[in-house]
């Protein structure tokens, strides 16, 4: 068993019995693995690779409980880096692809009815994952709590609070690309 | 944020994990979907009359075992699929052995049985309505098995789509042989697994929409 591997799954087993220390090394060694691995596979946007670094750590906390303790721990941690960099290249597709032509309407428009403009939204929220989809929604939108929501989906509240800080980032980001695009 | 907060706050998080969360999340689901199946299958098709009668006969314990065992094959399955980085090859070899098990019972029976009847126990007779009925039965599982994977973490979303499916699939038929009074296994092993096939393609074309996480 290769070194590295031992480490981590001592780290794993001791914080899922309750070692927060052993917890705050585990995923501070984690976020540094996490780096390498997506740097290498998305070279040249260096933003997204930070996302994707936080994005996996949330998923690898609220997932902890998916990693069955008599198998390596690496291979589940890959898996898990694995899907969310399929999941954000197959996003970005889509956002390219479906574009958000439409973004620049949003604001283009001066007589847009409060029903168009949810619809707007609701495109660009689709190119969104769905979970901060569904917390923009629910916090932005109904006008739920972080904590309500974070009761209602089972998530602890930080993951709230992060999907919901990305999720608006996202949007504007696309807002913005939209916007760009209207000008050109 | 920066990526070091966001550390020291999942860290500040309880993380212990209890140690049978895993089975239980799809269990849950899986208990209150084939609730509503059994009762939907009650109120529309209602139970075989002569249940009491059948039951003393092993062509019953056949579709009963088939079914069933197929159904707890899949569970194993799905758990493992739901675990990223789980070696799933041993489970899914496993599906052929009750699938080979009543191909092989409907080979003797068609083999030992006059030529005149082999016709009747493979089409029975409710061939044409025993596969769509399987997959209407199974659509509540179908929906409950996809929910509970969703809060495992699948990584290979049509494989796990395909395998809830299956498992949906294997249940529903279990809960369908309540009703019907088929008893040839060439029957069984064509219309139920077709019905079971379906539901598995179904699980599978919705699971890369479903079971994103």
């Amino acid at each position: 068993m290769p070194a590295a591997e031992m480490h981590l799954k001592t780290l794993m087993l001791a914080a899922l019995a309750g070692d927060k220390a052993a917890y705050h090394g585990l995923l501070g060694a984690i976020g540094e693995q996490l780096r390498r691995y997506f740097r290498r596979r998305l070279p040249q946007s260096d933003a997204n690779v930070e996302d994707l670094v936080q994005e996996t750590l949330i998923a690898i906390h609220s997932k902890r409980g998916t990693y069955d303790t008599a198998l390596p721990f690496t291979p589940w941690l890959y898996a898990i880096a694995r899907y969310k960099l399929l999941d954000h290249l197959r996003r970005s597709r889509l956002r390219r692809t479906v574009s958000l032509d439409d973004a620049g309407d949003l604001f283009g428009g001066d007589e847009n009815e409060a029903m168009t403009a949810r619809l707007d939204l609701e495109k660009l929220l689709a190119a969104l994952p769905p979970s901060s989809q569904e917390i923009i929604r629910k916090v932005k939108l109904d006008g739920l709590s972080t904590a309500e929501m974070a009761a209602k989906t089972g998530k602890s509240e930080i993951a709230i609070r992060v999907g919901l800080h990305r999720g608006l980032k996202a949007l504007s980001e696309q807002v913005q690309e939209g916007r760009d695009r209207a000008d050109q | 944020m920066q990526t070091s907060d966001l550390i020291a706050e999942l860290a500040s998080e309880d993380s212990r994990t209890s140690r049978r969360g895993a089975a239980m999340h799809l269990l849950g689901p899986l208990v209150a979907g084939g609730a509503v199946s059994f009762v939907a299958m009650w109120m529309w098709l209602g139970i075989r009359p002569d249940l009491v009668h059948a039951i003393g006969t092993p062509s019953y314990w056949i579709k009963f075992a088939y079914t069933l065992v197929l159904a707890a094959l899949c569970f194993w399955l799905v758990e493992r699929l739901g675990r990223p980085g789980a070696q799933t090859a041993r489970a899914r070899r496993m599906l052929a052995i009750p699938l080979a098990v009543i191909i092989v019972l409907a080979i003797a029976q068609l083999a030992t049985a006059p030529a005149t009847i082999r016709m009747h126990l493979t089409m029975g007779a409710s061939a044409n309505v025993c596969p769509w009925r399987i997959v209407a039965l199974s659509l509540p599982i179908l929906i409950a098995a996809e929910l509970g994977l969703r809060r495992l973490a699948p990584t290979r979303l049509i494989g796990a789509g395909a395998a809830a499916g299956l498992l949906a699939g294997a249940a529903g038929a279990w809960i369908y042989a309540f009703h019907c009074d088929e008893s040839a296994a060439p029957f069984v092993a064509l219309w139920y697994t077709l019905g079971i096939a379906a539901v598995g393609a179904l699980g599978g074309a919705s699971g890369k929409w479903l079971l994103r996480w």
